[in-house]
């Protein structure tokens, strides 16, 4: 059986069994941290399995609870605070910021490690720092080589970008409890400066002769939603 | 909310205007009861373990996940067109391996693969055939007869 989140899709394709969501993108079993909500849907996606004939869609009857950090509703808050971000022209600055960042950043990244047990970093293999580095080195046009032995320079700019999302990403939800998806992605790409980095990588990316290279820009780093 | 009708203009229209391949026929299988479930998961979500090769900008293959490397997963999916923020917190929201574990737990199911497997879905889906047949062999090495498929 499959799980649907865009159930227009579902129903012009009709797999014989399907479970249709009303959760996000990227979200098929509903909320992270939330243990009861998960095995509901499972629970649910194989009770399609009782189904006597297809191809049947079902719809999950409950929208993803709302997402809540910490009992006090208070809202998510970065367990740091930054500066403000350099502009995009000032590379040096740029650089400077992300690597203070990350060092503010470390401590709770640490701690989420501990506490998940695992970490979705590690992509491109490089220490965050040194992904950092790259991109800015590519940003600043001081270099084109891939910094990775054996990979290509296409895989190491989009690994070292998703290991930089990720460790941000990570060490912001160190602590217990559930931060919003909207928070979060606002508080990347807006008020740290990896964010504005990458936001300032784009447009290089995007002028690059390599197709490629050309297509990390145009789809692969930055969200559409914070686009220039 | 994934409904159509509550994104914003360029995803509605991005994704209502996305072109659904046509596949012949209603395939049908019964479904083993619930006592007899041998469950594997297949995700779209670019997922590896974190020292398996990664994924090609058009990859159509897909990577084998142990039941017991869960915690070196990583993702490798190109695109940044659905949230990651969830699996950055719980890989459980897009790869649920331990709520599967508690359902068996339960009695719910029967087991667990021992293997899961992830495609990176960028990539057209009809390309992807060759791959996923060879795959329902594999699985059904693995006495697998219940696959979750969980899109991102």
């Amino acid at each position: 059986m499959s799980i649907s989140l865009v159930r227009e899709h579902t129903e012009r394709l009709r797999p014989p069994r399907a479970l249709w969501v009303s959760f996000p993108l990227g979200r098929p079993f509903g909320v992270p941290d939330n243990a009861v909500f998960q095995r509901k849907v499972l629970a649910a996606a194989l009770a399609v399995l009782e189904e006597p004939d297809g191809p049947v869609i079902v719809d999950f009857p409950e929208d993803a609870p709302a997402e809540t950090a910490g009992d006090d509703m208070e809202g998510w808050v970065c367990p740091v605070s930054f500066p403000k971000p350099p502009p995009a022209d000032d590379t040096t600055g740029l650089r400077e910021a992300v690597l203070a960042e990350i060092g503010q950043l470390a401590p709770w990244y640490d701690m989420g490690l501990e506490r998940r047990g695992r970490t979705a970093v590690g992509l491109s293999g490089l220490a965050i720092e040194a992904a950092a580095r790259f991109l800015d080195a590519w940003l600043a046009g001081e270099t084109r080589a891939s910094p990775i032995d054996g990979v290509g320079v296409i895989d190491a700019l989009r690994w070292s970008a998703e290991d930089l999302k990720a460790f941000y990403l990570e060490a912001a939800t160190a602590q217990p409890g559930t931060a919003r998806q909207g928070e979060l992605l606002d508080w990347l790409w807006l008020e740290t400066a990896a964010g504005e980095m990458l936001k300032a990588l784009r447009p290089v990316l995007l002028a690059d002769k390599d197709p490629g290279i050309h297509d990390i820009g145009d789809f692969m780093l930055v969200p559409e939603a914070y686009h220039a | 909310m994934v409904r159509l009708a509550d994104l914003d203009a360029d995803m509605r229209e991005f994704l209502a205007g996305w072109a659904v391949p046509e596949i012949a026929g209603e395939p049908w299988t019964p479904a083993v009861p619930a006592a007899e479930r041998r469950v594997a998961l297949v995700s779209s979500a670019g997922l590896k373990v974190r020292t398996d090769r990664g994924f090609a900008t058009d990859s159509a293959d897909y990577r084998v996940i142990p039941a017991d490397k869960v915690d070196e997963v990583i993702m490798d999916h190109v695109s940044t067109s659905y949230d990651r923020t969830g699996f950055h917190q719980d890989i459980n929201i897009a790869f649920p391996l331990r709520r599967l574990r508690e359902l068996a737990e339960e009695g719910a199911i029967a087991s667990v693969a021992d293997f899961h497997y992830s495609f990176m879905g960028a990539t057209d889906p009809r390309a992807m055939e060759p791959a996923a047949r060879r795959l329902a062999g594999i699985m059904k090495l693995d006495a697998v007869n219940t696959v979750v498929l969980a899109p991102v």
